[in-house]
C-alpha cells in the first residue's frame, strides 16, 4: 500500500505501575502489573482468554479505572479516553451513518485545521489503507478486513501517539488478515507510533512486536491475571517459515500455557 | 421504578403504510387489485343502505347518511367549489388553516421533546427529574385538557397550537428516550477515544444513533396531532378543517361534515409521507442504526 506519504506521526511511552483491577462483584481481573514501554515501541500481549488483556488495553484507553496503580502515557496520569490514544476494537466500531470518508475525516475534522488540511489529511490515511476507491461508501457495504482499514485510517488520522488495538484481526479470515499484518507493520515502520497490541495469536505476536508480553491467570485460574513474562524478538525479518522465528514462537507458546501458581 | 418510560412501545403506532417492502411488477398489481374489493364494497353497502334507510347496530339509522355521490359532489364544491353555497372553495381556506396549527403545534412539540429526550435518555439524573411529571401528564388525554384550557388560554389558535403540542409531545420524547438508551456503548466509546467529549457526544453520536427512533416517535406525534385538530379546534377558531365539521353540523348538512372527514384523513396522510420526505432529503441514504 502506500504509506509512502505518512509524516511520522506523534508517539509517547507508557508506564504502568501496581496495576490492578477489581471489577464491581469482586473479580479480579488484574493484579500487580509493571510494565514500561518505550516510545515508537510495538509491544504484543498474549494470554489465554479472561487473563486480563482487554481489561489492560481499557485501563490504557481510559475506559475503566484502575483500581491500583499508575498509569502514564506520554508522562501524563491517564485519567479518561482521550485523542492522544486511539483505540481500534475487534467489532471495529465504525459510525454506521458516515461514509468512510467521514469516518476517517471524524478525528481531523474536530480539530482547527482548514478544510483543506482536513481533506488532506483523510485522503492520505484512505489511501495509506489501500481504500480511496471505495470513500464514499458505507461500512456496512464493506467486508470486515475493508472495515478495519477504515477504522486504523480513522485511528491514525486523529494523529494519536499510543495506538491500541484489541484483537484487530480476530474476526477476519486468514489471508485478510496476513494481509492487514504486514500492512500494519509497513505503517508502524512509517509512523513510529507506540502500539500496544492485544491478540492471542502467538504467531501475530511474533511477526509484528519488538516485545511479546505473556501473560497468564484471570478470574478462572483463581490467580489475577498478571504479566508472566516479557519476550524480545531479536529477529531482523520476521519469516514466519525460519527456524530462528518459530524458536521464539515455541519460546512465548510455552510461557502462555505456564499454569499459574496462587501467591 | 420510575426508569420505564421507554418500554412504551411506541413503534407499535408508526403508520405501515410506507414501511411496506417495495414491491415491482406483478406483486404491485396484486396488490391495487386486492386492495380494490374492500373498499368498493363498502361503499356499495352504504349506497344501499342510504336507499333502503336501514338501522343498524348501535342505533345507526343510515336514512340520515347522505349519498357516497353526495359526498362526492360535496368534496367537488369544497375543493372547486361546483356548486355555490357557503362551503365553496373553503378547503383553500381550512386545509392551511389547520395544517399551519398542526405544524406550528409539532415542530414546537419536536423542539421541546427531542433535547429533552436526548438528556432523559443519556442522564439517568434528568431522568429521575422528568420522569415523574410525563408519567403523570401522559395519560392525561387532550379531551379532559379541553375545558381548562379554555378557561387558562381562552379562545383561539394558542388553545388549538397548545392542545397539538400537548398531544404530539409524548409520544416524540418517550421515542428519543428508548432511542437515546439504546446507542450502542463501543460507537460512545469510539467518539470518547477520538476525543469528542459533552455536547458533541449528543449531537455526533447520539442524535443520529436514536434518529430511527426518533423518526418513529414523530411519526407518531404528527398522526396525533392531526388526531387532535378537530378537538383543538373546538376552541373557537373560525377556519379550519375542525371548524367547518362544526359548522357543517350546526346547518346540518351531513355530506360536508364526512367532507372534512376524508379532508382530516387525507390530510394527515400526506404530512406523514411528507415529514419521510424530509427526513429522506434529511438522511439521503444513509444507513442508520437498524
Ligand atoms: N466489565 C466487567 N465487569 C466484570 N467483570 C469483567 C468485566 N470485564 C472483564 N471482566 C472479567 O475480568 C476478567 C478479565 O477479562 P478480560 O480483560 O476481558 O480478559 P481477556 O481480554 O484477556 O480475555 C475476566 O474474568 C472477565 O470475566
Ligand atoms: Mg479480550
Amino acid at each position: 500500500m502506500d504509506t509512502e506519504h505518512l509524516a511520522a506521526g506523534r508517539t509517547a511511552d507508557v508506564r504502568i505501575a501496581g496495576l490492578s483491577k477489581v471489577y464491581a462483584g469482586a473479580v479480579t481481573a488484574m493484579a500487580d502489573v509493571d510494565l514500561t514501554i518505550a516510545s515508537g515501541e510495538f509491544v504484543a500481549v498474549v494470554g489465554a482468554s479472561g487473563c486480563g488483556k482487554s481489561t489492560l488495553l481499557r485501563i490504557l484507553a481510559g475506559f475503566e479505572r484502575p483500581t491500583a496503580g499508575t498509569v502514564e502515557v506520554g508522562g501524563t496520569p491517564v485519567t479518561g479516553p482521550g485523542p492522544d490514544r486511539g483505540v481500534v476494537f475487534q467489532d471495529y466500531g465504525l459510525f454506521p451513518w458516515l461514509s468512510v470518508r467521514e469516518n476517517v475525516a471524524y478525528g481531523p475534522s474536530r480539530k482547527k485545521l482548514s478544510k483543506a488540511e482536513v481533506a488532506a489529511v483523510t485522503d492520505r490515511f484512505i489511501a495509506a489503507v489501500g481504500l480511496t476507491r471505495f470513500a464514499a461508501k458505507y461500512p456496512a457495504q464493506l467486508s470486515g478486513g475493508m472495515q478495519q482499514r477504515v477504522a486504523i485510517a480513522r485511528v491514525l488520522a486523529n494523529d494519536p501517539s499510543l495506538l491500541l488495538m484489541d484483537e484487530p484481526f480476530g474476526a477476519l479470515d486468514a489471508l485478510t488478515r496476513t494481509d492487514l499484518q504486514a500492512e500494519l507493520k509497513r505503517i508502524h515502520v512509517e509512523t513510529r507510533t507506540t502500539v500496544v497490541f492485544v491478540t492471542h495469536s502467538i504467531e501475530e505476536a511474533v511477526y509484528l512486536a519488538d516485545r511479546v508480553v505473556v501473560m497468564t491467570g484471570g478470574a478462572s485460574h483463581g490467580v489475577p491475571g498478571h504479566v508472566q513474562a516479557i519476550v524480545p524478538v531479536d529477529l531482523p525479518d520476521r519469516d514466519v517459515t525460519s527456524p530462528a522465528f518459530n524458536e521464539v514462537k515455541r519460546q512465548v507458546a510455552e510461557l502462555v500455557h505456564t499454569v499459574p501458581v496462587a501467591v | 421504578m420510575s426508569t420505564d418510560v421507554a418500554t412504551v412501545p411506541v413503534a407499535a403506532a408508526v403508520p405501515t403504510a410506507p414501511a411496506e417492502p417495495p414491491r415491482k411488477g406483478r406483486g404491485r398489481l396484486r396488490t391495487v387489485l386486492l386492495g380494490l374489493p374492500v373498499p368498493l364494497l363498502f361503499l356499495l353497502v352504504w349506497h344501499l343502505g342510504r336507499a333502503g334507510e336501514w338501522e343498524l347496530p348501535f342505533g345507526i339509522r343510515m336514512g340520515f347518511l347522505p349519498y357516497p355521490t353526495d359526498v362526492a359532489a360535496g368534496l367537488a364544491n369544497y375543493v372547486a367549489g361546483i356548486r355555490d353555497d357557503a362551503f365553496s372553495n373553503l378547503l383553500w381556506e381550512d386545509l392551511p388553516a389547520s395544517a399551519l396549527r398542526v405544524f406550528s403545534g409539532f415542530a414546537l412539540a419536536t423542539l421541546i421533546a427531542v433535547p429533552l429526550g436526548v438528556l432523559m435518555g443519556r442522564f439517568s439524573t434528568v431522568n429521575s427529574l422528568f420522569d415523574p411529571m410525563i408519567n403523570l401528564f401522559r395519560p392525561i388525554p387532550a379531551t379532559a385538557w379541553v375545558p381548562l384550557v379554555a378557561l387558562l388560554i381562552g379562545y383561539g389558535d394558542q388553545a388549538s397550537i397548545f392542545l397539538i403540542t400537548l398531544s404530539a409531545f409524548f409520544p416524540i420524547v418517550l421515542g428519543t428516550i428508548s432511542g437515546a438508551r439504546q446507542v450502542p456503548e463501543r460507537l460512545l466509546e469510539a467518539a470518547r477515544m477520538l476525543g469528542t467529549t459533552g455536547v458533541g457526544t449528543l449531537l455526533r453520536v447520539v442524535l443520529p444513533a436514536a434518529a430511527p427512533a426518533i423518526v418513529n416517535g414523530m411519526r407518531v406525534g404528527l398522526g396525533l396531532a392531526w388526531v387532535i385538530l378537530v378537538l383543538s379546534e373546538t376552541t373557537g377558531v373560525p377556519t379550519g378543517l375542525g371548524s367547518t365539521i362544526f359548522l357543517a353540523r350546526d346547518v346540518v348538512q351531513t355530506d360536508q361534515i364526512v367532507v372534512g372527514m376524508i379532508c382530516i384523513a387525507v390530510a394527515g396522510f400526506l404530512s406523514d409521507r411528507l415529514l419521510m420526505l424530509v427526513f429522506r432529503v434529511l438522511f439521503r441514504d444513509r444507513p442508520l442504526i437498524k
